[in-house]
């Protein structure tokens, strides 16, 4: 690594270390910002340029004053952290052996120069660094893809991702609902038939990677069975086995944090005097035990999303389905830069949103949040 | 000859299955309560007060049972009745306050979202009335602008105030009795005779009958017109609390009121205690449950476990010791 | 005055003895621990001792089921599966044991420091963790893979740090967690006012009452990191012979007309069976350690 690497790692994280040290005025106007900009960015992409400006300042100025500080905080460090992330993305492939120009084919020194003037990839990482972000603030670009011809990254990514979110989606609600309903269920009776259904799906779903689950119930619903079809992407059916087997060990995980909320909250004071006030006992459930007892399942939704969303790698190459996973793979077998820091930026764009979505969700839940910085 | 009181508490007696055995946690507990009386259940931490209290209330955790006796409440015997009728009176006739007035609320629902469940269930008041009733009742113990406190969270009020809002919740329903357990020991002292203060008030106005649960026994001192005291789950004895402040009957009662330190009395050396641990309750005792710890004991007290006696009217214990010769050991 | 009524001499109080109690008790992490250990040594031991061969080929013999001779049957090539599952295993295991540790030296160090110095330097710390949780793991494990690639597809080393790098957020965390407790606790301040200096106070206080948890939290890590491992080698980039391997292997031979069941089934079924036993010997580790989660 050279000096000048060095040197920008150290700034760039330092700077995020930094952003801790900021007083909550100076938060509350960065969290705006960059929300501001981040919503810029994504509207310009998907709308155009006027549209895309009106919706940044229109989030930064709602932001800016009813945003919750847990919310400004989060967004305080989106900006240096995806900075940061696309640097050492970048450092990381710049160092791996191999370039996107080595193929099958040798190229000679020139060729190679000019290949490495079009496609805009210099020999060294910080001036990689330096055009790839030119190319995004002012165009809005990510880049060519070396690789495949002709295609931007965006034009790529473009159709995958709807397919990505959609299936990340819905493993993230089969999950959320097939584990709250039998975790809190078992939470409520121990040691009835659903406490150990948790148990087994528990088992099987964190003691086998999701691709042996996969191919079990490809081999048994597909092949064997011929109800569904073995893979590919379309309708209804296509997404059958794909988000269950995504969501299965997320199931399991939620099932078990959804039992032992469940079990705490019943186990609290105020449920006590719940019951002295005559509440019958589906009351005492529903309205005052349940948003305890989810919390820490909400809070793992966060990790859970970028979990799933990092999972569908696997998932999506099973079952030959086209979404943004087999782009990272692909390009990070290539040596494709763009297409890599690409998914790479749309992946954790992605999860901060949901991790903020999370953030106002737990707000909502727990009041005595709302009202610390 | 028939009975005017309200509560009648017959041999009570409360079990807790353990993963080392059955404690007896309330054993042979037996009281009345009149209407309009306060009666103060003094004792040690696990000598049984609060299980009396939820043995009473139908509020005992899954490990714990009612073995024995009756709880009647003006005829109705709680203990046999359907959990569906229990519901009926919880809330309704009983009403229970609890020591933590922080856990004892529910941090995620506003305090009006809690308040009103008790006059919608048993009332059938619909929601603006139930907000109407409840900022009355807000306004009557005592808490400033009753009317935005609805829209609080228990975590935004004081101490004193929660206890306050836990008072005005338990009295929502118009009970006929009302069970404090510990109701101002989380409090600072100065909000304790406040709340202590409100408690009176509220008895007379309401000619509530309360059950008052308290280790301390300056509390019930000035407040309450019978105090009963418990040892390892039984009554060891029962008297007008005047009465027993002046002339306890029993040795722990005596060794209680020694180990307080006083304003008037200058101490002399060591603070008193009573030495020794409570004892255990998986076993039926052979000899007097306070004798390993008693300053007066005697061969008498090891020979079997003592009955309730009553040897002057209205005054009950449980001591083979002969009266005069306890009245020499107190101050 | 015999107190035969008072409470009875109580056996030792020490947290340490109390979680054994509990675990021993636990019969299921018994058998869990039991699975495991001989999980590991037959893994370890038996190709030696049974003179298996997992190499050499024998294209005559290619895709047997199992039978007397070849128990497990035989792959694509005709090599003994008994001997390429026994021998995955210890792949896998040591990519768990290694990896875990890794996470466990960092995690520790770091939490511990975190914890230990609190305010300002906690803060930094926690955000750089907390930033490195928002990179979805794959990404860096993957982009770690590729700066060792080609020359690497030999060396096990490489796979081993890039788990352990991306593990030990969390141990970290967890670690930082407790230590933040202990710190405010009186025994620490007291022997502080003892005159005790940092380092002491680290290694004789604070070090013993974070075992615990550490050791909680790395019999979970173990099957993480597997389960890890084998998605790198279902995607390609994972190490030449572990249950990883071997599973996805089976995995792109399915095919509708022919169905090598025995592929799929033993490393399947090893793999499954030793995560579950750590998971069930974690979760028991953990109720031995702290059991109010359970009631």
């Amino acid at each position: 690594m050279s000096a000048s690497e060095a040197l920008a790692v150290v700034a760039g994280v330092t700077a995020l270390g930094g952003v801790a040290w900021l007083p909550p005025r100076a938060t509350r106007v960065c969290g705006a910002l960059f929300g501001g900009l981040v919503s810029f960015a994504v509207a310009r992409a998907a709308w155009g340029l006027p549209a895309g400006a009106l919706t940044g300042v229109a989030i930064a100025a709602l932001l800016g004053r009813y945003g919750p500080p847990t919310v400004l905080r989060r967004l305080t460090f989106l900006v240096p952290s995806l900075l940061l992330l696309v640097f050492v993305t970048t450092l990381l492939m710049y160092h791996a052996p191999g370039s996107p120009f080595a193929g099958e084919k040798v190229v000679s020194a020139q060729v190679e120069a000019a290949l490495r003037a079009h496609f805009g990839i210099p020999k060294s990482a910080v001036e990689f660094f330096g055009i790839y972000l030119r190319r995004l603030i002012v165009e809005g670009s990510l880049g060519p893809s070396v690789k495949v011809q002709g295609r931007t990254v965006e034009a790529l990514l473009g159709p995958a991702l709807p397919v990505s979110i959609t299936l990340g989606l819905l493993a993230l609600m089969l999950a959320s609902a097939a584990g709250l309903l039998l975790g809190v269920h078992a939470g409520l009776r121990p040691s009835s038939w659903s406490d150990s259904a948790s148990t087994v799906l528990s088992a099987v779903g964190l003691s086998l990677p999701s691709f042996v689950i996969g191919s079990v119930l490809m081999v048994l619903f597909s092949l064997g069975l011929r109800w569904l079809p073995v893979a590919g992407w379309g309708g209804f059916r296509e997404l059958v086995l794909p988000s269950i087997t995504l969501a299965l060990p997320y199931a399991a995980y939620i099932a078990r944090l959804a039992r032992s909320g469940t079990i705490e909250v019943m186990n609290e004071d105020f449920i006590r005097t719940a019951r002295a006030k005559g509440l019958p006992e589906s009351a005492v459930v529903l309205r005052h035990a349940l948003k305890g007892a989810i919390l820490p399942v909400v809070s793992f939704l966060g990790p859970a999303a970028a979990g799933i969303m990092t999972g569908s790698f696997v998932v999506e190459t099973l079952f030959g389905i086209p979404g943004m996973g087999q782009w990272f793979v692909r390009g990070a077998i290539n040596r494709d830069y763009s297409v890599v820091l690409g998914t790479a930026l749309v992946y954790a764009t992605l999860v901060t949103a949901f991790n903020l979505a999370v953030d106002l969700a737990y707000a909502w839940l727990d009041p005595r949040i709302r009202s610390r910085p | 000859m028939p009975s005017a009181a309200l509560l009648e508490v017959t041999e009570l007696t409360t079990e807790f299955r353990s993963d080392e055995g059955t404690v007896r946690a309330v054993d042979g507990v037996s009281f009345t309560l009149e209407k309009g009386e306060m009666l103060g259940i003094v004792g040690e931490s696990g000598s049984g007060k609060s299980a009396t209290s939820l043995s009473i209330m139908g509020l005992l955790p899954p490990r714990g049972r009612v073995v024995k006796g009756r709880v009647t409440l003006a005829g109705t015997d709680l203990v046999a009745l359907a959990e569906a009728e229990r519901r009926r009176v919880r809330g309704r006739r009983i009403a229970m306050i609890f020591q933590d007035p922080m856990t004892a609320l529910n941090p995620y629902l506003r305090v009006g979202e809690q308040l009103v469940e008790g006059p919608m269930l048993h009332l059938g008041l619909g929601e603006r009335d139930a907000e109407e009733r409840a900022v009355a009742l807000l306004d009557r113990v005592r808490i400033p602008d009753a009317r935005a406190r609805l829209r609080s969270y228990p975590h935004e009020l004081s101490g004193g105030m929660r206890q306050r809002v836990m008072i005005a919740m338990a009295l929502l329903c118009d009970p006929e009795l009302l069970i404090a357990d510990e109701p101002t020991t989380a409090l600072d002292v100065t909000v304790q005779a406040q709340i202590l203060e409100l408690i009176r008030e509220l008895r007379l106005e309401k000619e509530l009958a309360i059950l008052l649960i308290t280790h301390d026994l300056g509390v019930v001192a000035s407040t309450c017109d019978r105090v009963l005291v418990m040892y390892a789950g039984r009554v060891v004895e029962l008297a007008p609390a005047r009465e027993l402040f002046a002339r306890p009957l029993h040795p722990y009662t005596a060794a209680l009121m020694r180990s307080l330190p006083s304003l008037d009395v200058v101490p002399a050396g060591r603070l008193e205690t009573i030495a020794g641990l409570p004892p255990r309750l998986d076993q039926p005792f052979t000899e007097c449950s306070f004798a390993p710890r008693c300053a007066t004991v005697h061969d008498a007290c090891r020979v079997r476990d003592p009955l309730l006696t009553e040897p002057e009217p209205g005054r009950f214990r449980r001591c083979v010791l002969p009266v005069e010769q306890l009245t020499r050991n107190v101050r | 005055m015999t107190d035969q009524r008072s409470h009875a001499r109580e056996p030792s109080h020490r947290p340490s003895a109390r979680a054994w109690r509990r675990l021993s008790q636990n019969r299921l992490a018994r058998v869990a621990l039991g699975v495991v250990v001989v999980m590991t040594l037959a893994c370890c031991i038996l190709p030696a001792l049974l003179h298996l061969d997992a190499a050499t080929t024998h294209p005559a013999f290619r895709h047997q089921p199992p039978s007397a001779a070849h128990w497990f049957g035989t792959d694509g090539l005709g090599r003994d599966y008994a001997a390429r599952v026994l021998v995955g295993g210890q792949t896998s295991l040591a990519v768990g044991l290694v990896a875990t540790l890794t996470c466990v030296l960092i995690g520790v160090l770091y939490g511990a420091v975190a914890g230990y110095y609190g305010g300002r330097v906690d803060e930094v710390m926690m955000r750089f963790v907390d930033f490195m949780y928002g990179i979805p793991y794959m990404f860096l494990v993957i982009l770690i893979m590729l700066m060792f690639s080609e020359s690497a597809r030999g060396n096990p080393v490489p796979v081993f740090v890039a788990l352990g790098l991306v593990e030990w957020l969390t141990m970290a965390r967890v670690v930082r967690g407790q230590v933040l407790s202990l710190r405010e606790r009186e025994f620490v301040l007291a022997a502080r006012l003892l005159g005790a200096g940092d380092l002491r106070v680290i290694v004789r206080h604070i070090v013993p009452n974070v075992l615990g948890v550490v050791t909680v939290y790395a019999t979970l890590t173990v099957p993480t990191v597997i389960i890890l491992e084998s998605f790198l080698s279902f995607l390609g980039l994972g190490l030449k012979l572990s249950w990883g391997q071997l599973v996805s292997e089976a995995v792109g031979v399915v095919n509708p007309i022919a169905f090598f069941w025995w592929l799929l089934a033993f490393p399947s079924g090893f793999l499954a069976l030793t995560l579950l036993s750590l998971n069930v010997l974690g979760d028991g580790l953990r109720d031995a350690v702290d059991p109010r989660g359970r009631r």
